[in-house]
């Protein structure tokens, strides 16, 4: 009968729930690097404290949230979504703590193609975000002002017309670009510079074009480790975490 | 109650567990959509991936009943080792994750891959197209009808084949009029069974073919895309693959039983 009774308690104790201290931060995509490299900032400052991390499209997140998934802190590509969890209840109240510009990116082998964001009709491969993910909103916010500006509606249409393919989160559009399998793509400043290395390059958009995303932050309501959460909205707003954040390429909060 | 029917009943207790785990999320998934399946159905995502899935699919277990069927028919006749080996190497398929299928796939067929290079080198690739929904679904789906097919034809009685060759048939007689006829009912389970593993395809396409509506969003896509913004479509969607699935399930009954009764 030991043997069974063994077997039960090593089964239960792998499904214990994670140790005491753990801070569960929920956050965009695009957030990832810089995040990661805050979760060592605050492991100096906390040393009792573990950080983990769900990094996904903030679409993704705002759906596992509102089904109840244990987190402390979220972190949004955009407003909309927060402002939803936040009438229902399911954050306290959010703060802005950056704000990222939308580039083009464009693969290398369509690098000397495109040099301008007027030449993007010779594009044959566009991603962008699906229609509920930041990334997506955003894309189809420039390509609308795009349509009133001196390219016009026929412009949108053709580079509209050669989207291959709607992503779930910023980071799948961009990988999308960084393996050549798409030539061109909107993504956050901040997820462009992550692959220049790779060779992909940014096109200059037009100034009229400019569309800027707003990160907020938020605690959860009742959030299972209440001061650490509060410890890690103020790093990533003290000057260490603006530092951090403006390194990787995140404008600041607008005054 | 005598002590074997104890024991028995103690048995089925503890078994009928794992069957109450099993059916329970679904009967709940039907029970929550309840009416909401014909609105959910009529939201603009079902349609053209109701379409996708359907053309896709079927073009995906023609590929693989026609190669297939050849294939499972030379491995079940020889008797070497390297069939032996050839047919175990048949299921890696099956057992390899599909993210893992759709990686491989990318790397194969993708833009920057050697075949890509070698016979399109101005860059053409399947993927983003409807092709790369086929080939992600066959590959992951032709391992389940090649199973079946082998041990339909195997079944098939040694000395039928014997006496049709003495008597002068060919090989392609013997195929055609003993092998086709004697494994057909086999041969229909594992397309019923291989169409729902390519039905319920999602990784290996999410990541080879991409996302988009009426050229690679299929059917499984779909509910992933709907469950960000209307659970309620993504419900009915799911509904819909499950009234698939029981009905293949149906079919692969109906055709196994009439061989043995």
């Amino acid at each position: 009968m030991k043997a069974p009774l063994l077997v039960a308690a090593v089964l239960l104790s792998a499904c214990k729930p994670a140790p005491e201290k753990e801070l569960v931060v929920f956050a965009a995509s695009s957030l990832k690097d810089v995040f990661g490299a805050l979760g060592g900032t605050f492991k100096q400052q906390h040393p009792e404290a573990q950080v983990s991390f769900n990094f996904a499209g903030t679409q993704e997140l705002r759906t596992q949230l509102e089904h109840g998934a244990p987190a402390d802190v979220f972190a949004s590509a955009d407003v909309r979504h927060m402002a939803d969890l936040e009438r229902a209840g399911r954050v306290q109240p959010s703060v802005p703590f950056a704000r990222n510009e939308l580039v083009l990116v464009v693969s290398p082998e369509a690098s000397r193609l495109v040099k301008r964001f007027e030449d993007a009709t010779s594009l044959e491969r566009i991603v962008m975000g699906g229609p509920d993910v930041p990334i997506g909103r955003y894309t189809r916010e420039l390509l609308q002002r795009a349509s009133m500006s001196p390219l016009g509606p026929a412009f949108v249409e053709r580079f509209e017309a050669h989207v291959v393919s709607k992503e779930l989160s910023a980071r799948q559009v961009l990988a999308r670009v960084s393996l050549g399998e798409a030539q061109a793509a909107f993504v956050y400043r901040t997820d462009a510079r992550s692959v220049a290395d790779a060779g992909v390059d940014e096109v200059p958009l037009p100034e009229d074009l400019r569309v800027v995303a707003e990160y907020p932050i938020a605690l959860v309501t009742k959030p299972a480790h209440p001061a650490l959460a509060a410890a890690w909205v103020d790093l990533v707003r003290s000057a260490e975490g603006q530092r951090q954040l403006s390194s990787a390429g995140f404008l600041p909060v607008s005054p | 109650m005598t002590r074997w029917r104890r024991q028995q009943l103690v048995l089925g207790l503890i078994g009928g567990v794992l069957a109450l785990y099993l059916f329970t999320p679904l009967a709940v998934l039907i029970g929550s959509t309840g009416t909401g399946f014909f609105s959910g159905l009529a939201h603009p995502l079902v349609w053209p991936a109701m379409k996708l899935s359907l053309s896709t699919t079927l073009t995906s277990l023609l590929v693989v009943v026609v190669l297939g069927t050849p294939l499972a028919w030379v491995v079940a006749r020889s008797s070497s080792r390297g069939a032996r080996v050839l047919e175990s190497l048949l299921q890696l398929p099956v057992v390899v994750p599909p993210a893992v299928a759709g990686v491989a796939l990318l790397l194969t067929f993708g833009r920057r891959s050697l075949l890509s290079a070698a016979f399109s080198p101005d860059g053409w690739s399947p993927s983003f197209t409807s092709l790369a929904v086929v080939m992600a679904e066959a590959f992951v789906s032709a391992p389940f009808f090649l199973q079946a097919a082998i041990s339909a034809f195997r079944r098939i009685d040694a000395n039928l084949v014997t006496v049709a060759r003495t008597l002068g048939a060919s090989p392609l007689r013997v195929f055609f009029s003993i092998g086709l006829p004697l494994a057909a009912p086999g041969l229909v389970a594992g397309g019923a069974t291989s169409w729902a593993r390519a039905l319920g395809e999602f990784g290996a396409t999410l990541m080879f073919a991409g996302n988009l509506e009426g050229r690679t969003q299929t059917l499984p896509l779909a509910i992933y895309t709907a469950l960000e913004t209307d659970l309620k479509v993504a419900q009915s969607i799911s509904v819909v693959l499950i009234i698939a699935a029981l009905a293949l399930l149906v079919l692969v009954r109906l055709v196994t039983r009439e061989r043995t009764p």
